[in-house]
């Protein structure tokens, strides 16, 4: 097996490059995606035959729960890179992921409550779904709050892998708590073996809307991390052209 | 379309105000991450910039 591709990868030079010209087209074709599966679910999907027009909040509670931990998941094997190899890129990809991932925790926390007062008729309860998934919150504040609480770089990188990782026992805990306890909340409406259970009508915006966020969101990590990277390497001299070319 | 009329999709049954408030917080928490990633790329360029020319200068 060639394990080039790895190497090179753990060289912020060349994936400042790399990246450099995918953000915009990534950006681009995600807002496209967010904006037809929106719409398309506010407006055109059928109304739910239980929750009436209710329902509709899915199209954005959905993907960003899956984004929420799907961010997750990256930082924790980012943490175990890091923790194993001690690649360069490893913690310039945490700094620029964690904050994204908070975000979209928070939206699917928000949504969530917003769309629970009608349908269960409360805000939040401490069920094991919601409190799950509210500590995954925590843990992205955690991480971001750890980052800067070290005047040394390297010591900061290393506490922070290690939190990442360890956080990633929460990640079943949250996809089998409404498995494994009795919970207000519904189990999941899909899953990759079987036909969805809901129609096509309902189902589609839904996959539109979760590819544009997946899109618009890997165009903001790469976005994030060209300014880590740029502000990480200042003493470089390929830096310093970029920076100086550009600006002039 | 699944409404009739515009004002049948602005109410939306009777709970228009959650989903609308639920798809305006969303709209708003990815407009505020986007002009922050935007501001803050912006600034590492900016502050590096001045830092290279003060170098020159010395």
């Amino acid at each position: 097996m060639r394990w080039v591709w790895f190497h090179k990868l753990g060289s912020p030079k060349w994936f400042f490059f790399q990246s450099k010209s995918w953000v915009l087209p990534l950006l681009g074709l995600g807002s496209i995606g967010l904006i037809v599966g929106l719409v398309w679910g506010l407006a055109f999907a059928p109304a739910d035959y239980q929750q009436g027009d209710t329902f509709r909040i899915i199209y954005i509670h959905v993907p960003a729960a899956m984004l929420a931990q799907s961010c997750y998941f990256a930082l924790g094997a980012a943490g175990f890179v890091y923790l194993v190899w001690q690649m360069k890129m490893a913690p310039i990809f945490i700094k620029a992921i964690a904050p994204i991932g908070a975000v979209m925790a928070l939206i699917a926390l928000v949504t969530g409550a917003i769309w629970g007062k009608p349908t269960w008729g409360t805000w939040w309860i401490w069920d094991a779904r919601l409190t799950s998934v509210l500590v995954l919150f925590f843990l992205y504040m955690g991480i971001i709050a750890l980052q800067s609480a070290f005047d040394d770089v390297m010591l900061a990188n290393k506490a922070t892998a290690v939190v990442c990782v360890v956080g990633l026992i929460n990640l079943p805990i949250i996809k089998y708590s409404v498995v494994w306890w009795n919970t207000l909340h519904q189990g999941a409406t899909f899953s990759l073996a079987e036909k969805p259970a809901m129609s096509a009508e309902m189902w589609l915006p839904l996959l539109v809307s979760v590819v544009g966020f997946y899109l618009f969101i890997a165009g903001l990590v790469l976005w994030r991390m060209q300014s880590e990277i740029l502000q990480r390497e200042h003493r470089s001299s390929w830096v310093k052209k970029e920076v100086m070319d550009r600006g002039l | 379309m699944a409404f009739d009329t515009f004002p049948a999709f602005l109410i939306m049954g009777k709970h228009g105000v959650y989903v609308w408030s639920a798809y305006g917080f969303s709209m708003l928490a990815i407009a505020v991450l986007t002009w922050n990633t935007f501001a803050h790329h912006r600034k590492v360029r900016n502050t590096l910039m001045k830092r290279y020319r003060m170098d020159q200068i010395r």
